[in-house]
């Protein structure tokens, strides 16, 4: 691994992504009380909300190919962070549509994420980060051992269903959406290369005598 | 030229006081753009408030209330600050951002197809002989949200009267400006472009159906379409088809845009129904612009009672 001179102190990483990952947010806060939302202001935070979910989940995601690629090591020690941050903005985008766009209208909810398809990916996208987040404090680790890194490669899974529900749902532009699966596409083909050279290199190396 | 300037009437006497404030609301929101434009925010287009401002020019028109709703009108400011028109960007603030490059001064239409005098018409040509009135009509888009908005306009019964379309003519369809560099939503194969759209003839001559020229009194914004579109209340919003070049009448149903771009989600009538839902979500209720509660969509956009009659006999689950 390359030896790369730190831009911040190592300390302070965790206490700027923190504050980094919550910006969204506070803009959100700080335009609905400037009256900057527009006009439909629930549907702007319904999409600024789903928006950062998104973002968030492609960023966390990043983390593994950047130490490959350039050997950063800091992205790692946040990684965490930032797949909570991803639930949290999840929570949120959840939550707008329960209540500011449906109104606890339970009949409603349900019948939409029986037979819109969009609907029905996304909330199955929010309903599987749920034991992700659960397990991820350093106890859980412990306790699963083995099992939790299978049971965390559901974030992949959570990262098709999370671009699927933002392609189902817009009406004629895909530009947007496209994006967001050209990069985990990029992202995915990123950790099959470098797992298959580890591979190759384990088949290569000399057998013990 | 369509802007005329009135100066035997008083400002005062034309534009109600609700109005002159929302005017100025609009006003003052266009200049703080301008602001944060000169601060380096990177919203390029928002310079277009100075450009309606020096437009704003008032219109002589009359109320028509027999086919105005007593709802509560939608601000100016949303009314002009968020819509569909994908010729200038599909998110629904670009319209404000970017159709300043829209040139609507001279404009001319084509009347063409089954009609006695193909022709091309000035705009000024086309509403000289005809009263401008103000409806204030709903409008409910496909997405599921709807407003209530003061058009200015004229039937279009009256016009195609004029343009004495032949024995043959059963649609009239309509088209848009086509033109990437004024207006550069284009530039992206986002839609089959130009936007076509079309009505059968019946529908066309209904009293209620609107040629628009204006809006709160004044003269269209840019990004409502201007300087002409068309406006059909009991039909969700992408009917309205904006900055109309041609008028052509046809003996078979015209290809309509969104029609085209999917079949089973947009089909050529698109009356607003509450019982026939889009493929992707509920049409049955719908969001007011300004109001939290969701509230139920009205058939035919609460114009059942003047419509159905156009209908009658057909499965309109089957002709959405």
């Amino acid at each position: 691994m390359r030896d790369v001179k730190p831009f911040v102190s190592p300390k302070l990483v965790k206490p700027l992504v923190f504050m980094a990952c919550l910006l969204p947010l506070a803009f959100g806060i700080w335009a609905g009380f400037t009256d900057q939302l527009g006009a439909n202001p629930i549907e702007e935070i319904t999409h600024r909300t789903g928006d950062w979910a998104l973002r968030l989940l492609l960023i966390t995601l990043a983390a593994t190919p950047l130490r490959r690629m350039l050997g950063w090591g800091w992205p790692l020690r946040v990684r965490r962070m930032l797949g909570l941050f991803t639930f949290f903005y999840a929570c949120l985008h959840l939550l707008t549509y329960f209540v500011l766009d449906q109104f606890f209208d339970w009949e409603e909810i349900l019948k939409d994420i029986i037979k819109r398809p969009y609907i029905t990916i996304g909330f199955s996208a929010f309903v599987l980060l749920v034991p992700l987040a659960v397990t991820s404090t350093n106890a859980m680790m412990r306790r699963l051992g083995k099992r939790w890194g299978q049971l965390h490669q559901l974030v992949y899974v959570i990262a098709v269903f999370g671009i699927l529900h933002y392609l189902w749902l817009v009406k004629a532009d895909y530009l947007l959406p496209l994006i967001h699966a050209a990069i985990l596409l990029a992202l995915l083909l990123v950790r099959a290369w470098y797992q298959r050279q580890s591979l190759s290199i384990r088949r290569t190396a000399p057998q013990p005598p | 030229m369509l802007i005329k300037r009135p100066n035997d009437i008083k400002t005062s006497e034309i534009t109600d006081e609700k109005i002159y404030h929302q005017r100025r609301a609009f006003l003052q929101t266009g200049s703080r753009a301008a602001l944060a434009v000169a601060a380096g925010a990177a919203f390029p287009g928002l310079m277009f408030s100075n450009d309606a401002a020096a437009q704003i020019a008032a219109l002589q028109f009359k109320k028509n209330a027999r086919f105005s709703t007593d709802e509560k009108v939608n601000s100016l400011k949303d009314i002009t600050r968020y819509n569909n028109f994908y010729e200038f960007g599909t998110d629904k603030t670009d319209p404000a951002k970017y159709a300043h490059t829209l040139k609507t001064d001279p404009w001319n239409v084509r009347v063409e197809g089954e009609v006695e005098k193909p022709a091309d018409y000035q705009i000024e040509d086309l509403i000289k002989d005809s009263q401008l009135e103000e409806r204030i009509y709903r409008l409910r888009c496909v997405e599921a949200w709807s407003m209530v908005i003061p058009w200015v306009g004229i039937p279009l019964s009256a016009l195609i009267k004029r343009f004495k379309p032949t024995s043959k003519a059963r649609y009239v369809e309509f088209t848009t400006l086509h033109d990437p560099k004024q207006m550069p939503g284009q530039k992206r194969g986002v839609l089959d472009w130009p936007y076509v759209e079309g009505l059968r003839m019946d529908e066309a001559m209904h009293p209620l159906t609107l040629l628009a020229v204006g809006l709160y009194g004044q003269v269209l914004p840019n990004q409502n379409g201007a300087p002409i579109r068309l406006v059909v209340p009991w039909k969700y919003g992408f009917k309205n088809i904006k900055s109309i070049v041609k008028i052509r009448f046809t003996e078979t149903m015209p290809n309509t845009t969104w029609n085209l771009s999917g079949p089973q989600e947009y089909g050529f009538y698109a009356n607003v129904n509450p019982e026939v839902d889009h493929p992707r979500w509920s049409q049955g209720r719908e969001r007011r612009i300004g109001e939290f509660f969701k509230r139920k969509t009205d058939m035919f956009n609460g114009y059942e009672e003047q419509v159905a009659s156009l209908y009658s006999g057909m499965d309109l689950r089957r002709h959405y």
